[in-house]
């Protein structure tokens, strides 16, 4: 992009010879010398200003890179060294090796903790997937009623988890809730008492939280498929249900990986419903990855064993993404932010 | 949009109303109502009509009595301190946020490209995965149980998602305009200041109310890295009301009541707002 090789290639190094040139850049500038090496901020009056400057100093762009570095780039990292030490969460940590790792693998809870998590994914999935979908594409619709519908329908998104968490936790209650509530024997249930039914449960909150979520983008997309390809389909005779599938569903594709990849990472990091509603029981029915990693760091003080649940946290939800761009054969995420 | 369906008018008119469609969304509605009318109405009852009553049945005598008690339990206090963490965190990240969108859109080199990644990275991975670190970090810097110990993390976490939503709007500036402040001999704080900014104002709007949003309801870090009543915010004091009013469930649920009612405030004032923001990083 810019005509000057050598200063292009200087600024493009790391930091330290990229500092060097905003530093030169605050300098008097006498005489400009368009020409003369490094110097492509000097040429603006010369040449036409685009080809000539490089945009603005990166130091604008300092305070956000420092503290995301600080407080997410060395968390991130600080979990894999803290997943090979031992530290109780008082005092500082000391190396222990692999003895959190081999005492996680050699757990049989951490197993169920990755199964239950693996299930809260798939299990959310399959709910909220098809809900979203169908809900989205409704709100997009252009009728008065869907309007106030979508209103409405948006409203769990304004609450807390913690909200969310505790009013469900009451309104399930066996005995003062709605399982004496409507006199159906089907409701009368202790829904979070039992071990077999409370993770469903947890399921079905979570997707009340997301689904209005995930609806808007399927909403947002749908908005975007040109009304042509309805006109068209309808003068050929398509019905509604095979425009839907012939036009709607591959027209969504790229909402679908994008909404597909933080239900997944929402169903990963559910964390404050579960804490609030069953704390990861009862047992450990509700005991998936991320209240495992709580319990273990910060109730029974072995951050490291912790670390070790968060690292392989990490990874589950990084090859899932992944996963999810490599299947739908493009960089969404990144095809959003280059292309400039 | 609108104007291709002015410019085709008519042709076939959407066929017959879609019935299946309206009645399923319909039971959606009643799903997501249902839930917040039992909070309501439970939160007016008195603790005798709680357990004789019929859950989720209009109360007998309703009464404010449970707002009471909650208002004098230091509801107040909670709300100020969720207050404080929420406009600061949101003030510093929309702020540096801006900053460096403005530099991402403007500026292509390798570190740019570099610093667009990480931002990405912090979308993909499970923020919570860190929470033992940030501990240690905060402990380390002498922050435990202090509301800065909720900011600083709050910002960091929120930073990848808010520079996404802006560098996508700050893209459609066209670059003319850049040039022509260039031209006259702006610096890069004044282009920021008298261009970027007033150009982005929805978008900053949009991506403020959504990291309101999250950092007003977030659990997480107040529950990990404070422990005094004295910094506590609402959704962590709605926690632990459950606990001290012992199973005086009227009150807990008239503080979950009082703790939505700024955010409700929010979404009827600046809900198409809202709702542009939170599609705005994502959708397309």
């Amino acid at each position: 992009m810019s005509s000057d090789g050598t200063a292009a290639a200087a600024a493009d190094r790391p930091t330290s010879s990229g500092a060097e040139v905003l530093l030169r850049k605050k300098e008097p500038l006498p005489d400009a010398d368009p020409s003369g090496p490094g110097s492509p901020r000097r040429s603006i009056s010369a040449s036409s200003p685009k080809a000539s400057r490089k945009g603005p100093s990166l130091w604008m762009l300092a305070p956000a890179v420092a503290f995301f570095a600080a407080f997410g780039l060395v968390p991130l990292l600080g979990t894999v060294v803290l997943s090979f030490c031992d530290w109780n969460g008082l005092g500082s940590p000391t190396f222990s090796g692999l003895d959190n790792w081999t005492s996680v693998l050699k757990d049989g809870s951490t197993y169920h903790a990755l199964w239950l998590t693996v299930l809260m994914c798939v299990g959310t999935f399959v709910v909220q997937f098809p809900i979203s979908l169908l809900l989205g594409v409704f709100m997009a619709g252009q009728q008065r009623y869907r309007a106030v519908m979508s209103v409405l329908y948006f409203l769990p998104l304004l609450f807390s988890a913690a909200a969310i968490g505790i009013a469900f936790k009451n309104l399930l209650d066996p005995n003062f809730g709605v399982s004496n509530a409507l006199h159906l024997g089907l409701l009368q249930q202790d829904w979070l008492g039992s071990p077999t039914l409370a993770f469903w449960v947890i399921i079905a909150v979570v997707s009340w939280c997301f689904i209005p979520f995930h609806s808007l983008l399927y909403q947002a997309g749908a908005r975007q498929i040109p009304k042509s390809l309805y006109e068209a389909a309808q003068l050929d005779g398509a019905g509604r249900v095979r425009c839907f599938f012939s036009i709607t569903l591959p027209q969504l594709k790229y909402t679908m990986v994008t909404s597909t990849t933080l239900m997944i990472v929402g169903a990963l990091t559910a964390f404050d419903l579960i804490y609030v509603m069953t704390n990861g029981g009862p047992g450990d029915a509700t005991r998936i990855l991320p209240v495992d990693m709580y319990l273990d760091g910060f109730k029974s003080n072995q951050m490291g064993v912790a670390s070790v649940v968060a690292v392989i946290l990490i990874g589950l939800a990084l090859s899932f993404a992944l996963l999810l761009n490599k299947l739908s054969g493009s960089d969404r995420m990144e095809s959003q932010m280059e292309g400039m | 949009m609108a104007q291709a369906s002015v410019a085709r008018p008519r042709m076939r008119k959407r066929q017959r109303p879609n019935v299946v469609g309206g009645l399923l969304g319909f039971f959606w509605l009643v799903l997501i109502i249902g839930p917040i009318y039992y909070v309501v109405i439970t939160s007016l009852k008195d603790q005798a009509d709680y357990y004789s009553s019929n859950a989720l049945g209009i109360p007998t005598n309703p009464t404010l009595r449970a707002y009471r008690i909650v208002l004098q339990n230091d509801f107040l206090h909670y709300f100020i301190n969720s207050l404080i963490v929420a406009v600061v965190t949101v003030a510093v990240v929309v702020a540096i946020s801006l900053m460096a969108s403005y530099v991402i859109v403007r500026r292509s080199s390798r570190i740019v490209h570099l610093s667009q990644r990480v931002f990405l990275l912090g979308i993909a991975i499970p923020i919570q995965a860190t929470i033992v670190p940030v501990y240690y970090l905060i402990v380390q810097l002498h922050l435990y149980d202090t509301l800065p110990a909720l900011i600083l993390p709050g910002i960091a976490f929120a930073i990848p998602i808010t520079v996404l939503i802006l560098v996508n709007y700050l893209r459609d500036i066209p670059n003319e305009l850049y040039d022509s402040m260039h031209a006259d001999g702006a610096s890069d704080w004044r282009t920021f200041i008298s261009l970027v900014l007033p150009l982005s104002k929805p978008a900053i709007t949009t991506v403020a109310i959504y990291d309101a949003l999250n950092c007003w309801n977030g659990f997480l870090f107040p529950l990990i890295l404070t422990q005094s009543e004295d910094k506590r915010t609402l959704p962590l004091s709605l926690w632990s009301y459950q606990g001290e009013f012992n199973s005086d469930i009227p009150a807990v649920l008239a503080a979950i009541v009082l703790s939505c009612l700024p955010i409700l405030a929010a979404y009827i004032i600046g809900r198409r707002q809202l709702v542009a923001g939170l599609t705005a990083g994502f959708g397309k």
